[in-house]
C-alpha cells in the first residue's frame, strides 16, 4: 500500500508542543510520559496473551498500536484502564504506571481509573437513552455537575469538543441510537470526554464507519490530542501514519517495535514490521 | 384387518416402485447418476409418494368415516315400523342393527313381529354395507396407486426435477401440520365462544360480567327461574385478581433480583449450579404445590395468625384480635404466596434472558466511563431491558391468572368480594372446575355458566400475552 507512505507523515513525526489552556496537568510541556508500561503479561485463563510488553506512552500525542488480529494489541489497551477486570479468568502481571501510579496497586479503584482513563469501542455503544443523557450520564454518576445549567453547559462543551453539537443541537432529546454509525461514534467520543479524563483509549474506533465518518474522526482525534493522551488500536497502517506520532507494532502477543511513525514507517528496525507494514502479511 | 393387510401391501408396493423409479433413471443416463438433475433417490420418492400417499390417505379417511357413512346408509330408508318410534328409540334400533351385524352388545330391548323382520333385515345389510365400504376402501386405494405409477412412472428421466417435486410433497405435509395446530385452536375457542353464547341467552352478559352474587347453585333448583342474579363473576374476578396481585408481590421482587444476581454477579460457576436448582422449581408440578399451600403453607400461616390475633385479644386491638383467632387454612394469602413460589423461576429466567440479551457493549461502555457496576445495572441495564422484563411480568401475570391447581386446593370456595387476604376467595379457574366436574347437564345455566367463565379467561390472558409479546418485538427491534 504505497499511500502509507506519503509525504505527510514525515511532518507528523515529532510531537508538536500544545499547550492546553484549560488543564492543569497539560501546563506541563508536552512530551512527557503518561503511561508507562513494564514487563505487562497478560492470561486469559492457561492462555498467555501478552508477554513482557514494555511501552511508553507520551502525553498530549496520539499512540497508534498496529498489528495482525489477535497479536495483543487490544488487550495491552484494555490492560490500562483494567477493563480486563471484567473478563473473568484474565491476570495482569508487570507494572502499568498512569503518571508514575501503578494502576493494579490495590489502592486504585478501578472506577476512579476508568474515571481518569476514557474508553471508544470498535462498535459505538450509545446507552439507549436520548443524545443528552448519553453525554451526561459519566458527570452525573460521578458527580460532576452541581446544577442543570452547569450538566447543559458540559453536555454542551462535550458534544461541541467532538464536532457533533451542530447536528444534534436541535434534536438533543430524541434517542441517541437514532444516530447514525459515525454520529454515534462522535456521540460516545463525546460521552467519553464529558468526565474530563487524562487518557482516551480507542479501540478500532472506525472499523465499523464508511471512509467519510472515519475522516470526521480522524480529524477529531487530532483535534483532541492537544489536550489529552490518546491510545488507539487500529488495522488501517494509513489510519495509523496520519493520526498518531507514535506507533508500536504488536505480533504474537509480544511488542516488536515503538518508535515515531515516520521512523516505523520509512524505516522499521524490525524485518517483522516491514512485513507488515508492505502487506506481506496481517 | 383387512386395512392393515391393505396398507402393508400399498407400503411393500411404493417400496418396489421406489426401487423402481430410481433404477429406471439411473439407467436413463447409462448409469452415470451425476448427470441426474437429482440424486438418484429422489427419483425413487417422487414415485413411491404418488404410489403410497393418496392411496394411504384415502384407505385412512375410510377407515376414520366408514362407520358413519353406513349408518347413514343404513338409516336412508326406515320401514314403516321404524318410522312409528320415537326419535331416540330409532336411535336405539339402528345401533342394535349393527351391533349384531358387527358382533358387539346389543341392548336389552325385545323387539317383536315387525319391528323383529326390520331389525334382521337392517341387521344383513349393515353387515354388507361394512364389507362394501371396506373392500370398496381398498379397492379405490389400489386404483389410486395403480394411478399414481402411471403418472409419475413415465415422467422419471435425466431432466425431470424430482428433488424440487419432493421437496414440495415434504413442504405439503408441514403445512398440514401447522394446519391442524390452527384448526385445533380455531375448534377450541369457537367451542367456548359457542356454548358462552348460549350461556348469555340465559344469563344477560352485563349481568355476568357485572354481578356481584356468584351463586350458580340456584340453577338446579327446578322451581327458581335461572339467570335470576346468581350468576354476577365479579366476586369470581376480584378473588382472581387479589390471588394475583399477591402471586405477584412474591413472584416480581424474588424473580427479578434473582435475574439480576444470576446474569450481573454471579461468577459462571454459581451460575451454573444456581440456574439449574431455581428451575427445578419450574419442573414441580402445579398439585404439589397445591397440597404443599393447602397442608404445609395453610396452617403454619393459619396458626400464626391465631397467635398473633391471642396476643392481641383484651389490648387496644381487641376487634384485630378476635378477628385473627377465626383466620382459617384456606386463605387467598396462602394461594397467592405458593403461587408466587411456583412463578418464580418462570420470571427469573425470562427476565434473566432479557437481561443477558442486553449488549455486552453497553456494560463495557458504562463501566468503561467509571460506574460502578451496581450504577451500571441501575442506569443502563435495567432500563434497556425494562419493556422485556415487563413483558414477562405480563406473562406471569396471564399464567397466575389461569393457574387452577393451587387455588383450588388452598384458597377455598366462597365467592366474596374481598380484597382482604386473610379472607377465603374463590377465582375463575376454582369455579369452572366445581362447575363442570362430576354428572352434568349441559343445557342448565350453571353448566354453560363455566364456557362464560372460560371465555372471560381466555380474552383476559390472550390481551395480556399480545401485549406482552407485543412489547418484546419492539424491544427486540432495538438492537437487532
Amino acid at each position: 500500500m504505497p499511500s502509507q507512505r506519503d509525504d505527510s507523515i514525515a511532518h507528523d513525526t515529532v510531537a508538536p508542543v500544545h499547550i492546553a489552556v484549560d488543564r492543569a496537568h497539560a501546563s506541563q510541556p508536552a512530551g512527557p510520559i503518561k503511561i508507562r508500561a513494564r514487563d505487562v503479561n497478560v492470561f486469559y485463563g492457561d492462555k498467555q496473551a501478552l508477554f513482557d510488553v514494555s511501552l511508553d506512552v507520551p502525553e498530549n500525542s496520539v499512540t497508534a498500536l498496529i498489528g495482525p488480529s489477535g497479536c495483543g494489541k487490544s488487550t495491552f489497551l484494555r490492560s490500562i484502564n483494567r477493563m480486563n477486570d471484567t473478563i473473568p479468568g484474565c491476570k495482569v502481571t508487570g507494572r502499568i504506571e498512569l503518571d508514575g501510579e501503578d494502576v493494579n496497586d490495590r489502592s486504585i479503584d478501578p472506577v476512579v481509573l476508568r474515571a481518569r482513563v476514557g474508553m471508544v469501542f470498535q462498535k459505538p455503544n450509545p446507552f439507549p437513552k436520548t443524545i443528552f443523557e448519553n453525554v451526561a450520564y459519566g458527570p452525573r454518576i460521578h458527580g460532576i455537575a452541581t446544577g442543570k445549567a452547569e450538566l447543559e453547559e458540559i453536555v454542551e462543551r462535550s458534544l461541541k469538543r467532538a464536532g457533533l453539537w451542530a447536528e444534534v443541537a436541535d434534536r438533543l432529546h430524541q434517542p441517541g441510537t437514532g444516530l447514525s454509525g459515525g454520529q454515534q461514534q462522535r456521540l460516545v467520543i463525546a460521552r467519553a470526554i464529558a468526565v474530563s479524563p487524562e487518557v482516551i483509549l480507542m479501540d478500532e474506533p472506525c472499523s465499523a464507519l464508511d471512509p467519510i465518518a472515519t475522516a470526521r474522526i480522524e480529524e477529531l482525534i487530532d483535534e483532541l490530542r492537544n489536550q489529552y493522551c490518546i491510545v488507539i488500536v487500529t488495522h488501517s497502517m494509513a489510519q495509523a501514519a496520519r493520526v498518531s506520532q507514535k506507533t508500536a507494532f504488536f505480533h504474537l502477543g509480544k511488542l516488536v517495535e515503538a518508535g515515531p511513525t515516520g521512523e516505523i514507517f520509512t524505516n522499521p528496525r524490525d524485518s517483522r514490521t516491514q512485513d507488515y507494514i508492505t502487506g506481506r502479511f496481517g | 384387518m383387512l386395512i392393515w393387510i391393505a396398507l402393508t401391501a400399498l407400503l411393500l408396493f411404493s417400496a418396489a416402485t421406489y426401487m423402481a423409479a430410481r433404477r429406471k433413471a439411473v439407467a436413463a443416463t447409462g448409469g452415470k447418476p451425476v448427470l441426474l438433475h437429482s440424486l438418484p433417490g429422489y427419483y425413487g420418492s417422487y414415485a413411491a409418494l404418488w404410489v403410497g400417499a393418496p392411496a394411504a390417505l384415502l384407505i385412512l379417511l375410510f377407515a376414520m368415516f366408514g362407520g358413519r357413512m353406513e349408518e347413514a346408509l343404513l338409516r336412508a330408508d326406515p320401514p314403516a315400523a321404524v318410522q312409528a318410534l320415537t326419535a331416540p328409540q330409532q336411535d336405539v334400533f339402528f345401533d342394535d342393527a349393527r351391533a349384531i351385524a358387527h358382533g358387539g352388545q346389543p341392548s336389552e330391548t325385545i323387539y317383536e313381529g315387525d319391528l323383529k323382520t326390520a331389525l334382521d333385515a337392517k341387521a344383513a345389510k349393515a353387515a354388507h354395507l361394512q364389507n362394501l365400504i371396506q373392500y370398496g376402501s381398498v379397492a379405490l386405494g389400489a386404483l389410486l396407486a395403480l394411478a399414481g405409477i402411471m403418472i409419475a412412472y413415465p415422467r422419471i428421466g435425466p431432466q425431470f426435477r424430482a428433488r424440487n417435486k419432493v421437496e414440495g410433497w415434504i413442504a405439503g405435509l408441514f403445512i398440514a401440520c401447522s394446519v391442524t395446530a390452527i384448526l385445533t385452536t380455531a375448534g377450541i375457542v369457537a367451542s367456548l365462544v359457542w356454548e358462552s353464547w348460549r350461556f348469555f341467552q340465559a344469563v344477560p352478559i352485563h349481568e355476568f360480567l357485572f354481578g356481584m352474587e356468584w351463586n350458580p347453585q340456584i340453577a338446579m333448583r327446578a322451581d327458581q327461574y335461572a339467570g335470576t342474579g346468581a350468576f354476577g363473576a365479579v366476586p369470581l374476578f376480584v378473588g382472581t385478581f387479589l390471588i394475583m396481585m399477591i402471586a405477584m408481590l412474591v413472584a416480581a421482587p424474588i424473580g427479578l433480583y434473582s435475574a439480576i444476581y444470576l446474569s450481573e454477579y454471579a461468577s459462571p460457576l454459581t451460575r451454573s449450579v444456581v440456574k439449574p436448582l431455581l428451575e427445578i422449581l419450574a419442573g414441580v408440578p402445579t398439585v404439589v404445590y397445591g397440597f404443599f399451600a393447602a397442608l404445609t403453607v395453610g396452617p403454619i400461616f393459619r396458626s400464626f395468625f391465631n397467635w398473633i390475633g391471642a396476643q392481641l385479644v383484651g389490648g387496644s386491638f381487641d376487634g384485630l384480635g378476635q378477628y385473627l383467632m377465626q383466620v382459617q387454612n384456606q386463605m387467598a394469602l396462602v394461594a397467592g404466596a405458593v403461587m408466587g413460589i411456583m412463578l418464580i423461576p418462570f420470571v427469573s429466567s425470562l427476565s434473566d434472558d432479557i437481561i443477558n440479551a442486553v449488549p455486552q457493549s453497553l456494560r463495557d461502555g458504562s463501566l468503561a466511563m467509571g460506574a460502578t457496576r451496581s450504577e451500571t445495572v441501575k442506569k443502563v441495564v435495567l432500563p434497556a431491558a425494562l419493556p422485556g422484563i415487563m413483558a414477562a411480568l405480563l406473562l406471569a401475570v396471564s399464567r397466575a391468572v389461569g393457574e387452577t391447581m393451587i387455588v383450588t386446593m388452598a384458597a377455598g370456595l366462597q365467592a366474596k368480594t374481598t380484597l382482604n387476604p386473610l379472607d377465603t376467595v374463590t377465582t375463575v379457574t376454582v369455579q369452572i372446575v366445581t362447575l363442570l366436574t362430576g354428572d352434568q347437564e349441559f343445557d342448565s345455566p350453571k353448566t354453560l355458566s363455566a364456557f362464560g367463565l372460560g371465555l372471560t379467561l381466555f380474552v383476559v390472558t390472550l390481551m395480556l400475552n399480545i401485549i406482552a409479546l407485543r412489547i418484546v418485538q419492539k424491544y427486540r427491534e432495538q438492537y437487532d
